[in-house]
């Protein structure tokens, strides 16, 4: 059996590089049109203890980007929306080190990177950008629910394979930058998912995990009403677990160099009006 | 054009010529600063159904806060924090600091709801409001006031129980996690906001 699986890999590989083949030049066509990825509803054992009612949480079906959003398409975005160039988006949506690896307001950092996913933007700055595409960023669950997929299966977490894949990235040094976006497809055919970056979700402030949720013995300094903060089921998941403590530190206006970010649509999460920056305080 | 269109055009005229006059008094100046939470646009209706923005709250420092009306423990202690913060001020600086309280739950928080809070409560309109947004603006505004929560399955939400004082200009100025009682640290900074130009 051991034997067997690399050339099976090889297989995989070559026919998702043939898919990424013809998916590049239709999007090198149609530039403004995201692919958009059709996932099925669905139900997800979330690492994310379902509160009082444990068990299966149901996905309604959405669709996703097959891809993060790459700083070509950023730097379209902010072109036409000059609000959101670094050095305008103001500093409550956007903290100082936003963009910061790109030359100018308008100008990337290296033209061969243009394929990159678009890091250290703003848990604002993505949902500008996905609203411009009449989406938003995908629900905690939706993400976690395409990255249980591999190549083969809709969830693989209790693969060890899939486990030790993940981790072996999280043990890279991100003093680089992420490679270009368009990595195997999983089951779904959605790539990039795990091996890139970290991605922004929408709820990204509703994973109360955090430890100060020690002060509920003071009763006036419950950090937290009800519950309290929420408990983690699956333990031994550090794979994803490791997302969750990252984005449950975060802030709203934050920015890393390794955080990016993709869209989603559909779903059970609404779609906003766009966030535009209310600099000149019209009432 | 004849004269009886002439006539009805005249109070139209006069009303624009009025309105501008107003609003270029009660302009402010100086730009928003860039940390402001006014940058963010968000649509409030209150306890008496009256629509406004969070932006037209510059001028004057704020008390903000969120809660919902179905809250049993936490939000009414968020209450009492709030209201002994004010009773510790004079009324000159009481005037100067109001309270706005907006809802996570904007589903089942509808005016009549946020009104009974009001009356139950006792809660001075002058200086209270308690108001809802849409979703999408909820989670926006959690998300620049840092505060974090949760809706769970049987449709109360875990939440950051925290006041936060923004200044003048919609910048936070301080942020207690103490309910029930005043944080006396929290209004001695209040008086020092409360007392800026």
């Amino acid at each position: 059996m051991l034997t067997t699986t690399p050339t099976w890999r090889v297989a995989v590989t070559i026919g998702a590089m043939a898919v990424c083949e013809i998916a590049c030049v239709i999007h090198a066509d149609t530039a403004a049109a995201a692919d958009y990825i059709a996932i099925p509803p669905g139900s997800l054992a979330s690492v994310l203890a379902n509160d009082a009612a444990p068990g299966a949480t149901n996905i309604e079906a959405f669709s996703i980007r097959a891809t993060p959003v790459t700083t070509s398409e950023y730097l379209g975005f902010v072109k036409s929306h000059r609000e959101w160039q670094r050095g305008q988006a103001p500093a409550v949506f956007a903290d100082a080190s936003y963009l910061n690896t790109w030359r100018s307001s308008t100008l990337p950092a290296d033209a061969s990177q243009r394929q990159q996913p678009v890091t250290s933007v703003s848990w604002f700055a993505a949902q500008a950008f996905c609203e411009t595409e009449g989406a938003r960023l995908p629900t905690w669950l939706e993400w976690e629910y395409i990255a249980a997929a591999d190549e083969t299966k809709t969830d693989a977490r209790s693969d060890p394979a899939w486990r030790a894949r993940i981790l072996s990235w999280y043990s890279q040094s991100s003093g680089k930058p992420p490679a270009a976006v368009g990595g195997v497809a999983n089951v779904y055919g959605v790539r990039d998912v795990h091996g890139l970056i970290w991605e922004w979700v929408d709820d990204f402030n509703a994973l109360l995990v955090s430890a100060d949720s020690r002060n509920q013995g003071d009763p006036d300094k419950l950090q937290f009403c009800g519950a309290g903060a929420i408990s983690l089921k699956d333990r031994d998941n550090y794979a994803v677990l490791m997302r969750i403590a990252l984005l449950s530190s975060l802030n709203a206006a934050d920015t890393t160099n390794n955080l990016g970010f993709r869209c989603a649509r559909g779903g059970a999460a609404k779609i906003s009006p766009a966030t535009i920056p209310n600099g000149k305080n019209k009432p | 054009m004849n004269t009886s269109h002439r006539w009805l055009l005249a109070p139209v005229c006069l009303f624009t010529f009025l309105f501008a006059t107003v609003t270029q008094a009660l302009a402010i100046d100086k730009p928003l600063p860039t940390n402001s939470i006014y940058q963010l646009a968000v649509p409030l209706t209150d306890q008496d159904g009256k629509t406004s923005t969070l932006p037209g709250r510059r001028g004057k420092p704020l008390l903000i806060s969120m809660f919902y009306t179905g809250c049993q423990f936490v939000c009414p202690r968020m209450v009492d924090a709030l209201k002994k913060t004010q009773e510790s001020l004079t009324p000159a600086e009481r005037d100067r600091v109001p309270v706005l309280m907006v809802t996570f739950d904007p589903g089942r928080d509808d005016v009549a709801a946020l009104k009974s809070i009001i009356d139950e409560r006792g809660l001075d309109t002058h200086q209270w409001t308690l108001a809802r947004t849409d979703d999408r603006h909820v989670r926006k505004l959690a998300a620049t006031l840092g505060i974090q929560y949760r809706q769970l399955p049987s449709g109360d939400f875990n939440h950051t129980s925290v006041l936060i004082l923004l200044d003048a200009d919609g910048r936070i100025a301080g942020k207690t996690n103490t309910i029930g009682r005043a944080d006396p640290v929290f209004v001695k900074l209040v008086r020092k906001v409360a007392a800026q130009k």
